[in-house]
C-alpha cells in the first residue's frame, strides 16, 4: 500500500497530508490522554505498536503471484480505538520511509490515511458493529483486523485512481485496475492477518474484547 | 460477553493463517511475486508514461541485502517488544492465579 516517493502529483502530496495533519495530532492528543488516564495502559499500547512494525515488514505471498505486506493497525484500533493509531501508524510509515525507501515523505500524507487513520477506522467500526449484533468476540476480532487491514489497500487504489485516472476508462477503470493489484493480493493476507489477531489479541490481554463500550473496559 | 482461547484453539488458528500464507507458494501459481508497491509504480508507468516522478527518496538501502536486513531489525524490534509484554503478562497473570 505504499505509494511511492514522487508518485503522487504534488497537489495530491499536499491535499493528502492536509487531510492526514489533524488525524495525526488527534492520535497525539489521544496518545496523551491514555498514558494519563490508565497508564498501566502503557504496555499493552507499545505491544500494539510493536504489533504494527513487525506485520507491516513482512512481506507475504499471495494467490495473485506479487506480494504484499499486512498492516498490523486493527489489534491497537479494537484495543484503543481508532485515533491514537493514526500517530502509530505515522511512526511506522515513516521508520520505512526514510529507513527503507519504502513509501516516501511526500507521499506520507496518503500512506497515512490509508494505512493509519481508515483502516484503523474501518477495523474498529467492524468489530463494534460485531459486538452490537451480538457475534461472538472472536468473529469481531477477525473481522475488525482483517477489514482494517482490506480497506488500506482499497483507499490506496482510491488515491491513486484520483491521481492517475485511466486514459480510456476514466477514475472507474483506473480503480478496478489499482483494487486488482492491490486489494485481491491483500485478500488471503487480511484473512490470515484476523487470524493471528485472534490468537495475539487473547495472548496480549488473557482473553478477547467482547464489550460494545468503544475501549475495553480494564485493559491494561 | 467475553471468552479466551483454549491453546488448541490458538494452535489451530496459527496454523490456518501460515497455510493461507503458504498456499500461493505451493499452489501453481504463476508470478514473479515482487512487490505490489513496485507492481503498482509500474502500472502507473505504463499507462500515464508522460508522468515525471519529481522527488526521489533521501536515501536508499544500498542493496537488496541491506534492505532486507533493514526489515529483518524492524521486525525484531516489533517482535521482540510484542514478545516482552505478552511474557510479562502471562508472568503476572500465573502469579495472580497461584496467589488466589
Amino acid at each position: 500500500m505504499h505509494i511511492m516517493e514522487g508518485f503522487l502529483p504534488a497537489s495530491h502530496a499536499l491535499g493528502w497530508t492536509i487531510v492526514s495533519a489533524p488525524f495525526v495530532v488527534a492520535g497525539a492528543v489521544s496518545l496523551r490522554r491514555i498514558l494519563r488516564d490508565r497508564p498501566e495502559a502503557r504496555l499493552t499500547l507499545a505491544a500494539a505498536g510493536a504489533f504494527t512494525f513487525v506485520l507491516s515488514a513482512l512481506k507475504l505471498p499471495s494467490v495473485t503471484g506479487s506480494c504484499s505486506h499486512p498492516t498490523g493497525t486493527g489489534l491497537g484500533a479494537i484495543a484503543f480505538g481508532p485515533s491514537v493509531m493514526a500517530l502509530i501508524g505515522t511512526i511506522v510509515l515513516l521508520f520505512q520511509a526514510l529507513l527503507l525507501a519504502h513509501g516516501g515523505l511526500t507521499t506520507l500524507g496518503a500512506n497515512v490515511f490509508s494505512m493509519a487513520i481508515v483502516g484503523p477506522w474501518v477495523g474498529w467500526a467492524a468489530w463494534k458493529a460485531a459486538s452490537a449484533v451480538g457475534l461472538p468476540a472472536s468473529v469481531g476480532v477477525f473481522l475488525g483486523a482483517a477489514l482494517a487491514d482490506l480497506s488500506t489497500y482499497l483507499v490506496t487504489s482510491f488515491e491513486l485512481a484520483l491521481a492517475f485516472p485511466d486514459p480510456a476508462s476514466g477514475f472507474f477503470g483506473a480503480f478496478v485496475k489499482f483494487a486488482g493489484i492491490f486489494a485481491v493480493t491483500q485478500v488471503p493476507l487480511a484473512i490470515a492477518e484476523g487470524l493471528l489477531v485472534i490468537v495475539v489479541m487473547n495472548a496480549l490481554i488473557g482473553r478477547l474484547p467482547g464489550r460494545i463500550d468503544g475501549t475495553i473496559a480494564g485493559v491494561r | 460477553m467475553t471468552s479466551t482461547l483454549t491453546p488448541r484453539t490458538s494452535i489451530i488458528l496459527l496454523l490456518l493463517a501460515a497455510a493461507l500464507v503458504a498456499a500461493p507458494m505451493i499452489l501453481p501459481i504463476t508470478g514473479e511475486f515482487s512487490g505490489t508497491d513496485d507492481v503498482g509504480s509500474k502500472a502507473i508507468e505504463a499507462s500515464h508514461p508522460g508522468y515525471v516522478r519529481w522527488t526521489q527518496p533521501f536515501w536508499e538501502p544500498p542493496s537488496k541485502e541491506i534492505e532486507s536486513t533493514i526489515f529483518a531489525l524492524e521486525a525484531a524490534i516489533g517482535a521482540g517488544i510484542l514478545g516482552y509484554v505478552i511474557g510479562r503478562r502471562h508472568g503476572s497473570r500465573r502469579r495472580d492465579d497461584t496467589d488466589r
